[in-house]
């Protein structure tokens, strides 16, 4: 009878370890541990046995069926395990191919470098002031120092509306707007971003609309040498930390002393290029002292106060930055220009 | 200004500065030099020849045949074409080796069969541009005096070894249109001195006041008119020098009397004129303003029609002269000059600058005026003129000079103490520094106790205030000597207002929703202006528009969207998505600025998403462009309180447009547009959107309230309504929320029908609506109390029926 139980179980494990699928896996089960199997079989012969041998019996066919049980179940997973594969397998994806596109637009570019602007004077303590596009001659020309005939008004051709009422040619208004809303009382620190017209026949390099971003700061005691000072902080911010900025004595109306501000090329570094025309220097700004007549006819003591301004055009930053050959391609809004700037 | 380096050196020691250094050190210091131009174009070997033969060339009419003794030995044979070559001339022989402008090198040739041995050159061919080629040698050589020394330098008669710098002037610095306010602005960058010219003036023993009279009646206009008489002149070419000089400073030479007058207005920057004494007209000069419809033929042969607002020079009757911008041709210098009278006067800036605008006439002489001039040097210049017309017109001076002054002379006296100076700055400036610069300037001052007293010099007439004279320190100190510093004070952060904040979020929305930034112009044309306006105003039209296409100011960003859409789509980009963010502009009346209204627009066309090979493809439509504006407004926290209402609006589909309002007040439409107005654009199916972004951005909408998570299960229930195919699911929609109370907490539209399975005129609209209770589980029987209230509601208002 042990012979038997041997038998059966050297029997049952080879055929587990050659069926090939659970189908034939689950015919082994059922043949050798079912109930009409032979292990079954010969439990119900265990009667013939004497008392003694019975338990010893016992534990032999329970052993017999646990090393059979376990040998189902271990083939059971080997084969589960090759189904998954074999369903996984099928599954396969080409990852070549394209994503579902995720559609977005993005910032205008003067806009990319105006709000960079803005973002690196907020950082320095100034808020942004706007103001109507649509100006009063007064805000325009003459609360800066412009009084009606004075030469300079030739510098910015302008489109007037009536006599009194102008396309603003500069942001500078907003400035004297806000100076005259202190009351005499400083500080003002601010930044005026906006649009600005003048009468200039579109081509590769002018455009009758265009965009300016001024700073103006007015307090007690606020030197030339903190001009200086604050343009090279936003020039080094702005175009590398390595930049450098020179003043060139320059004229404003509306600022005394005036200077040209320029910035170390940031394209070669200063050694000259063609970016820099071979000068290594780059004209971004135009700065100054605020003119005393502008700070008097804003209501500030001008013994008292001080302050500076500056303006630039991030239409000219842009061109620099970007590399880009014509001013018109801000204004024509061609999608394959625009989408250039989609990145951060 | 155009500076010859030569001539500068009359009034100025310029050793050991080469003109480029020159140029870098008044860049420097303040005056932009545009260029330096060395005006010899590569020549060499050209010398003054003596023509001592001239016949003609015996094979060719054109040519002559020359022997030109050009001072090495024989004559050389020379073939000229110039048709003015002739016999005892002065002229420039390019020898055979000599090199001109263009690398071109002279050689021994034959022309015709006739040896030629080098070549007689025009100024044209040394370089020199025709326009300032004096008139008579415009097309032929040019004819040196007869005392130039035969074998000498050519290019040395002619200034062409000189180098001629471009100064860019900025308005205030009108004192360096001219040489000796260069000369004194170079002197105070070296720190060297100036020299004036000296004046040799020799007056006969008559009296100026025999000849001629002036009076004023424009003193305002006019507050300075002088004036000298210089008798018995010949006319006749100016000695080469002055020729030489003009030429380098870009006037054409004319004639002697024509060229001195130039000459003066190069060198002291006041303008002159000289008239025909003879053909004044009479004994007297008259300023005034003109009469209204006085003309004048002025000496480029134009007649022009004056104004009051224009200042003529008359002889008691007649305009002689358009005052300080041109002649008249009537009493204009001629060949046949004898008698010339000189004016000098000084003009107001203002009243020149008028009649330059008028008679869109711009001369050296106004541009002078019309910047300033400096009154202290008039009656200098026309001792000068006077004088350099006796020597080189072979001219009397008469004696005495009438005059008409009503000038106030005004000593401009500044004083500043070295600590503003320093405060100013921010620098350590020491009071010797200061000291040296003024002194370099040659301003006349006295220091006291760090105390400055400065006499302005009237030729800087820029200078009135201290910081005029900060400036002067700060840019003869050097720029690049100012530290940099940050301003002193409490340091407050920066920040965006809450409006300025929002501005930037939605932008970036609606990026992030797939639209590019787009910036139009704000100029637009009189049709376009009021095209699909929120609210129309009257068109705001510039007085002097560049162009029809940019003369009216834009009451919507749609047009200019569309134009941007039609530009992409002509260049074969069909898909667009544009928005803009700009100001419209709302007339107020004519004397008041408009209301600048920031508006938000949005332009949609071509395929909105395509995925093609997983087969998505899905065109722009209405309800893409809505989603775009929901959500904008679910950025703003808005979205339970704007209602879309099926509208009607010019130049959008009739049944495709809705108005959107916000708490009941109309801020936006979106709609598609009208096909008509889809093709004047050349688009295709495309759809806008325009929002008052003011009204957007300044409503409140208070702090984020957070409110609980949901602990307790939820029961949806959904119905499909059948109304009439007039109602709208908004109004069912409003209905359900309102009938739904409480416990509805949302309501989602899930399917739209209309078709065979429904009675004609019917639709369907499905909805499925969520009940929740945050306190507690509901029972099926509460929420079918309340489903049956919304069903009952529906059925009343709209006569809705349960699909079956
Ligand atoms: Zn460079």
């Amino acid at each position: 009878m042990k012979e038997r139980l041997q038998q059966l179980q050297q029997e049952a494990l080879e055929k587990i370890e050659q069926a090939n699928d659970l189908k034939a896996l689950n015919d082994v089960r059922v043949a050798y541990l079912g109930k009409k199997g032979p292990i079954t079989e010969v439990l119900r012969g265990m009667g013939a046995l004497s008392p003694e041998e019975r338990p010893i019996m016992g534990a032999l066919v329970n052993d017999v069926r646990e090393a059979i049980q376990r040998a189902l179940e271990a083939k059971q997973a080997t084969l589960e395990q090759a189904e998954v594969e074999k369903k996984l397998a099928s599954e396969a994806i080409d990852v070549t191919l394209p994503g579902r596109p995720i559609r977005r637009g993005n910032h205008h570019p003067l806009t990319r470098v105006i709000e960079e602007i803005e973002d690196l004077f907020i950082g320095m303590g100034y808020t942004i002031a706007e103001g109507p596009e649509v100006e009063q001659d007064y805000y325009n020309f003459e609360a800066l120092n412009l009084p009606k005939g004075h030469p300079a008004r030739d510098m910015q051709d302008s489109f007037y509306i009536t006599e009194e009422i102008l396309l603003r040619t500069h942001t500078s208004p907003v400035q004297a707007r806000t100076m005259e809303k202190h009351q005499g009382r400083g500080p003002v620190k601010i930044i005026c971003p906006g649009k600005v017209y003048r009468r200039d026949n579109d081509d590769a390099t002018h455009s009758h609309q265009f965009t300016q971003i001024e700073g103006l700061v007015v307090d007690e005691n606020i030197r030339m040498s903190d001009l200086k000072g604050t343009l090279r902080e936003f020039a080094r911010k702005m175009f590398g930390e390595d930049r450098d900025i020179r003043f060139r004595p320059s004229f404003f109306p509306f600022t005394e002393p005036s200077v040209e501000v320029d910035v170390s090329c940031f394209n070669c570094g200063g050694n000259g290029c063609s970016v820099c025309k071979g000068t290594g220097w780059i004209e971004i700004l135009g700065a100054g002292m605020v003119h005393p007549n502008v700070l008097e006819m804003a209501g500030f003591d001008s013994k008292k106060y001080t302050g500076f301004a500056f303006g630039m055009g991030p239409e000219r930053i842009a061109m620099l930055k970007y590399g880009i050959d014509d001013i018109r391609h801000f204004y024509q809004n061609d999608i394959r220009f625009l989408q250039q700037f989609h990145r951060v | 200004m155009f500076v010859s380096y030569k001539w500068l050196q009359e009034y100025v020691d310029l050793a050991g500065i080469t003109a480029k250094e020159l140029a870098d050190r008044i860049t420097k210091a303040g005056i932009e030099v545009e260029s330096v131009e060395v005006r010899n174009k590569g020549i060499q070997g050209v010398v003054i020849g003596h023509v001592l033969e001239r016949e003609q060339h015996p094979n060719a009419d054109k040519l002559s045949k020359c022997f030109v003794d050009i001072g090495e030995g024989e004559p050389v044979q020379i073939i000229c074409g110039a048709p003015n070559v002739a016999k005892g001339q002065k002229v420039a022989v390019a020898k055979v080796g000599a090199v001109l402008p263009g690398n071109f090198k002279i050689k021994r040739a034959k022309l015709r069969g006739e040896e030629s041995n080098g070549m007689i050159c025009s100024l044209q061919e040394l370089g020199v541009e025709s326009k300032l080629v004096p008139k008579e040698y415009a097309d032929g050589i040019f004819v040196f005096p007869s005392d130039a020394p035969v074998g000498a330098d050519a290019l040395q008669l002619l200034y062409l070894d000189d180098e001629v710098l471009e100064l860019s002037l900025t308005p205030n610095r009108a004192d360096c249109l001219n040489m000796i306010g260069v000369a004194y602005e170079v002197a105070a960058i070296l720190g060297r001195s100036v020299k004036l010219p000296t004046i040799e003036l020799h007056e006969n023993s008559e009296s100026v006041h025999d000849y001629i009279s002036v009076r004023v009646d424009a003193p305002e206009d006019n507050p300075l008119y002088a004036g000298r008489i210089v008798k018995d002149v010949k006319i006749g070419p100016s000695p080469l020098w002055m020729q030489a000089r003009l030429m380098a400073a870009g006037i054409r030479p004319h004639n002697n009397v024509v060229d001195i007058t130039n000459y003066i207005l190069l060198e002291y920057g006041q303008p002159l004129h000289a008239f025909d004494y003879d053909r004044l007209g009479s004994k007297e000069i008259v300023v005034r303003r003109a009469k209204a419809g006085e003309t004048i033929v002025t000496l480029d042969d134009v007649e022009r029609t004056l104004t009051e607002e224009h200042l003529v020079i008359t002889n008691g009757k007649e305009p002689v002269a358009l005052a300080g911008v041109m002649g008249g041709a009537n009493s204009e210098v001629c060949d046949e000059t004898v008698n010339v009278f000189i004016e000098a006067a000084y003009f107001n800036g203002a009243t020149i600058r008028q009649a330059v605008k008028d008679h869109g006439l711009r001369s050296e002489s106004s541009t002078r005026f019309e910047k300033g001039i400096d009154p202290a040097r008039t009656k200098e210049a026309l001792d000068r003129a006077a004088a350099l017309m006796a020597e080189y017109a072979s001219g009397e001076v008469v004696g005495g000079v009438v005059e008409v002054n009503t000038l106030t002379k005004k000593e401009v006296v500044v004083t500043i103490t070295l600590d503003r100076i320093n405060r100013v700055l921010g620098t350590t400036i020491t009071k010797e520094e200061v000291a040296g610069i003024l002194t370099n300037l040659q301003f006349t001052f006295t220091e006291h106790d760090g105390t400055f007293t400065i006499t302005v010099p009237s030729r800087r007439a820029d200078i009135t205030i201290e910081e005029d004279i900060i400036e002067e320190v700060a840019r003869l100190y050097g720029y690049d000597h100012l530290p940099a510093t940050l301003p002193i004070g409490e340091a407050k952060p920066g920040k965006l207002t809450p409006y300025q904040a929002k501005r930037r979020h939605v932008r970036r929305y609606l990026e992030d929703a797939g639209l590019f930034q787009a910036i139009t112009y704000s100029l637009t044309n009189e049709a376009k202006a009021t095209m699909f306006a929120l609210e129309t105003a009257t068109p705001i039209r510039l007085a002097l528009p560049m162009s029809e296409e940019r003369s009216v100011l834009r009451q919507s960003l749609v047009p200019h969207l569309l134009e941007a859409a039609s530009y992409n789509r002509a260049r074969q980009v069909e898909n667009v998505a544009l928005y803009e963010i700009g100001s419209v502009y709302l007339a107020n009346g004519e004397h008041e600025l408009p209301n600048e209204k920031e508006r938000l627009a949005g332009v949609l066309t071509g395929v909105w998403h395509a995925h093609l090979w997983q087969g998505e493809k899905k065109a722009v439509d209405f309800y893409v462009a809505k989603g775009i504006v929901d959500g904008l407004f679910a950025l703003l926290g808005l979205e339970s309180r704007i209602e879309y209402k099926q509208a009607k609006r010019e130049y959008l589909h009739p049944g495709r447009t809705a108005d959107m309002l916000l708490d009941g007040k109309t801020i936006g439409f979106i709609g598609q547009l009208h096909p008509n107005v889809q093709k004047q654009f050349d688009l295709k199916e495309t759809y806008v959107f325009e929002l008052d972004l003011e009204a957007l951005l300044k409503a409140e909408v208070g702090d984020i309230r957070y409110t609980a998570i949901p602990r307790f299960p939820s029961i949806t229930r959904d119905i499909a309504l059948v109304v009439d195919e007039h109602i709208v699911a908004g109004d069912l929609e409003r209905a359900i929320i309102e009938a739904g109370g409480e416990l509805l907490k949302e309501v989602t539209i899930f399917d739209v029908y209309k078709g065979d399975r429904l009675p004609e005129g019917k639709k369907s609209i499905a909805f499925s609506l969520r009940y929740y209770d945050p306190e507690r589980t509901l029972t099926d029987e509460e929420v079918t109390n309340v489903h049956e209230q919304v069903i009952k509601a529906v059925e009343q208002q709209f006569g809705a029926t349960l699909r079956a």
